[in-house]
């Protein structure tokens, strides 16, 4: 601790003259931005992918059979409110510094969200649309993919953006083993008392989250040009 | 799953739980983190958030506020405050002050925006009515707006500790206590059960904190309501 303030104490004598972006520190960098980038992305889409692949047919399934509703509220929330990096760290005698490590938190972390979006948008699909649909003669399937999920995929579509961006910012913390996309300049930038990667790891991280968010938006606007944004209520956890 | 093993080990080791680095005293270090950023956050963020559901200024802006908060990681706060403190406060960089900081910071967003959205979701034909009878803006707040908004007061209060716990394991990052430091001391040594233990103890006191929150949810609201929060995109 005490070679830790000598240490931050010199480095504090350069910081009067120390600029918050050094630009140069940018485009010297500008391969391991697009790589962290690239994990950041990947991380982003497994987390999302898997975690909605689980999610999606426990919600359908809850929507059927309301008992179950319950225990896999009572179980995504515990998952949900470990803490991700104490749940990496909980796995890493287990499956070491790998991918695994890092995934499993997050899509943990993101089932809760997504669990909870897609049943409330199943839920709001009335049920005299639903009787109608089986009165001509749609298969329970038919019935699921053709008039529930259309119907359902507005509010669906915000869970996954609020899990999205929620998981872009979460990668961050992946970074205390190597595996944080933009996180690792936050955590160098912390580490060596600079500000450049310290900043462009934040702002790189939150317009990716901001990115993905329209993304989703302009995603959902296609797929359900009938619903309005301002009219679609997701449920935050 | 002997890591696992060895971190439990660890944790039954009288040894861990006396001293300055004791289960005990850090256990006491996370919770006084916590509880202090907890405590100046609600202060700031439920009169602001009951304000602006009350008055219904500045909706559209407090909506964007929670989305950015969400999108910002709990990492990037930690660190921006550590070197802003080591910068600007240096004799008070490596004690409470930064990490209090950037919990209460963490912590604003989501009381704000689930205060908000508890007073305003309350039946305008109600409030009309509660004004009808001759009811100040007041006492339409404090007697019908603030007790139905209950419910969702408390889920912000409870995201926000879970949130500002979670963080809390972060400090020891930034030369700060707290049980965070098992993990980072564990990780810098190599020794896995010390991490293993400190991320059950993170977790356990995570879990502990919601049970808490969700049983003090239970006992404030009122019995005519049990909605679970809900909160716009």
């Amino acid at each position: 601790m005490s070679d830790f303030f000598v240490g931050a104490t010199t480095i504090l004598a350069q910081q009067d003259t120390e600029p918050l972006i050094r630009w140069i520190w940018i485009s010297d960098h500008a391969d391991e931005i697009v790589s962290r980038g690239l994990q950041h992305v990947y991380l982003t889409i497994v987390t999302v992918v898997i975690g909605f692949l689980i999610a999606f047919p426990a919600a359908v399934y809850a929507s059927r059979h309301r008992w179950a509703v319950s225990p896999i509220t009572s179980i995504s929330g515990v998952l949900y409110t470990i803490p991700a990096f104490a749940f990496i760290f909980l796995l890493l005698p287990i499956t070491g510094l790998s991918l695994t490590t890092v995934a499993i938190p997050l899509i943990a972390y993101s089932l809760l969200i997504l669990f909870r979006n897609t049943l409330a948008g199943l839920d709001s699909v009335e049920p005299e649309v639903k009787e109608a649909a089986v009165g001509m003669g749609l298969s329970r399937r038919q019935l699921l993919w053709r008039v529930e999920v259309p119907l359902a995929m507005p509010v669906i579509i915000a869970g996954l953006r609020i899990a999205t961006v929620s998981s872009i910012a979460l990668i961050t913390i992946a970074a205390l083993i190597g595996r944080g996309g933009f996180g690792q300049f936050i955590l160098d930038g912390l580490n060596t008392f600079f500000w450049t990667p310290l900043i462009v790891g934040v702002v790189l991280s939150v317009a990716l989250a901001f990115a993905a968010d329209l993304l989703l938006l302009g995603l959902q606007r296609l797929a359900t040009p009938w619903a309005t944004a301002s009219g679609v209520r997701a449920v935050a956890t | 799953m002997n890591g696992l093993l060895e971190g439990l080990q660890w944790l039954v080791d009288p040894a861990n739980w006396s001293g300055v680095d004791g289960i005990p005293a850090r256990v006491w270090e996370h919770v006084q983190l916590s509880v202090i950023a907890l405590v100046i956050a609600t202060l700031i963020a439920v009169p602001i958030g009951l304000w602006i559901g009350h008055t219904r200024r500045g909706q559209f802006w407090t909506v964007q506020f929670a989305n950015v908060g969400r999108s910002i990681p709990s990492l990037a706060v930690l660190s921006i405050m550590f070197l802003i403190a080591v910068k600007e406060f240096p004799s008070l960089a490596f004690g409470f002050l930064p990490t209090i900081v950037a919990l209460t910071l963490l912590g604003i967003p989501v009381i704000l925006i689930n205060t908000y959205v508890g007073i305003q979701q309350v039946d305008q034909d109600t409030v009309e009515a509660a004004r009808g009878m001759g009811m100040s803006g007041r006492q339409v707040l404090w007697t019908l707006e603030v007790p139905m908004a209950m419910p969702l007061i408390m889920t912000g209060l409870r995201l926000a500790a879970v949130q500002i716990v979670a963080t809390a394991g972060l400090a020891a990052l930034i030369a700060g206590g707290g049980l965070g430091r098992y993990i980072v001391d564990g990780f810098a040594l190599r020794e896995n059960d010390r991490i293993v233990a400190g991320a059950i103890l993170v977790a356990v006191l995570s879990l502990l904190t919601d049970l808490a929150f969700s049983l003090l949810a239970r006992a404030t609201s009122p019995k005519l309501s049990s909605e679970p929060g809900k909160v716009p995109a």
